[in-house]
């Protein structure tokens, strides 16, 4: 298994990468190379051009900005994982970053390249659809700026125009103090998710739940931010029927049928795993054991 | 620059190279094919069994998902490369004699690597972190306990040996 001849273009910014994709014909991008080189090698992707953007000036910065984190789309997972403001300001990145793939493929694969394959069971992108993260996107009339719930456009495929790049990920900060639990299930450790669940809480100063968000991944084509938590568990003590409740709305979500699980099991996970999620995530919204 | 093949600049376990590679060419068989280090296996060619990982700047990935191309300007230091001289093994190495951590050998040099990059970064860890550590690392053969225990007690000698090693 080898990848089929494509020629290679080593663009130096990322005008130059989107003025390549406008004037090549059937071009591929190579972030990482963690997913499209075994497209590559299998063939299912025959690029005539490969452009690879490890060498784009700054596409690899972890910066705060307007109160959140902006991720550059080179940004590689490993360094997401040992970073300290992803740790402190959006510690449910770091908690499911650690299920992406094995520390072999975090240490190549980007955060951009993860966004961009739109693999539903991808941890990544059910961390940006729970906390509803922007997509800064950079075509050839300039950029632009879409919330992540728009950017699938089906099963493994993005609504990036094809002379567009994708050039950073803003995730809005919770509040100082908030919950995070990331739960999934998988058939071993680094596989992709059969299903997995985002939770984040935030408490008031009476201790009652002042915000939710959950999402979860892996379950139709691509995650899903489970809107109506929030009006279930604000206002709430955090008491286990309120969590279950919440973990009830995912009963009704779009799942698919596949050889690793049916779609009535893929509901039911959603529900167990979302309910241990905000468990996970109360627990620490409170101060109390992890 | 553009084009279907590529002067590239890399450091294989210690020595420069030169080379001039068609761009398709993956990290994995440029290491085998052009440069003759047949140590670095490959199993499924498509980044599932780890058989292939090499450290690149020593970080471990997989040579089977990377093309020679975006090796350029890199240190990269395979299974042949991880012991000390010609006839001194890696504790590594030595454990897993000692512990039956390879029956037929075929997944050993990327576990081998993995493990490097891994007890670098983490001296102490528990057998749990180790099963962790390795799990993108198929092997057909052992069950898995030889190798957790070879790479507990390399850990072990590792910190004995002031962390000489690398
Ligand atoms: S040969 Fe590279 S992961 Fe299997
Ligand atoms: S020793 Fe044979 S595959 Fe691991």
């Amino acid at each position: 298994m080898k990848p089929p001849p494509f020629s290679y273009h080593t663009p130096q910014s990322v005008a130059e990468a989107v003025a390549l994709l406008g004037s090549l014909d059937n071009a591929r991008l190579l972030a990482g190379g963690q997913s499209l080189m075994p497209m590559l090698n299998m063939r299912y992707a025959q690029p005539d051009h490969l452009i690879d953007l490890a060498r784009v000036a700054g596409l690899d910065r972890i910066e705060g900005r307007d109160g959140g984190l902006e991720i550059g789309a080179m940004v590689r997972q490993r360094s997401v994982e040992f970073s300290e403001d992803v740790r402190r300001l959006c510690p449910l990145l770091a908690e499911a970053i650690r299920f992406v793939g094995h520390r072999q493929t975090r240490n190549r694969g980007t955060v951009g390249g993860s966004i961009a394959h739109c693999d539903s069971a991808a941890e990544i992108p059910t961390v940006c659809a729970a906390l509803e993260a922007t997509i800064r996107i950079e075509g050839p009339s300039g950029w632009r700026e879409i919330p992540f719930r728009e950017f699938p456009a089906g099963y493994l495929m993005s609504s990036l125009a094809p002379d567009e790049v994708l050039v950073s990920l803003y995730l809005p900060v919770w509040a100082a103090g908030h919950g995070h639990g990331f739960e999934e299930f998988a058939r071993r450790h680094g596989d992709f998710a059969i299903v997995s669940a985002a939770a984040l809480l935030e408490t008031n100063k009476d201790g009652r739940i002042a915000r939710a968000a959950l999402a979860i991944g892996g379950a139709g084509a691509a995650p899903v931010r489970i809107d109506a938590v929030e009006t279930e568990l604000v206002g709430r003590a955090g008491e286990r029927e309120a969590f279950a409740a919440a973990a009830d709305l995912c009963s009704g979500i779009e799942a698919y049928d596949d050889i690793h699980a049916s779609g009535k099991y893929r509901r039911h996970l959603a529900r167990v795993l979302a309910l241990r999620a905000f468990t996970k995530a109360w627990s620490r919204a409170v101060g109390g054991p992890a | 620059m553009t084009g279907t093949t590529r002067r590239i600049s890399v450091t294989v376990n210690g020595t420069p190279r030169d080379e001039e590679v068609e761009v398709r060419l993956t990290l994995a068989d440029f290491l085998r094919k052009r440069l003759g280090l047949t140590g670095t296996h490959l199993g499924c060619e498509h980044g599932v069994c780890g058989a292939c990982t090499v450290l690149v700047d020593g970080m471990s990935a997989r040579s089977c998902l990377m093309l020679a191309v975006q090796a350029d300007d890199c240190d990269i230091t395979t299974v042949e490369g991880i012991a000390p001289s010609k006839d001194v093994l890696h504790p590594l190495q030595e454990a897993f004699r000692d512990h039956h951590g390879l029956q037929c050998g075929f997944c050993t040099a990327g576990i081998l690597t993995t493990l490097v990059e891994f007890l670098r970064d983490n001296p102490s860890p528990s057998e749990g972190e180790v099963r962790e550590a390795i799990s993108g690392n198929l092997c057909r053969c052992t069950g898995y306990q030889g190798i957790v225990d070879a790479a507990l007690d390399a850990a072990r000698r590792l910190r004995e040996a002031g962390g000489a090693a690398r």
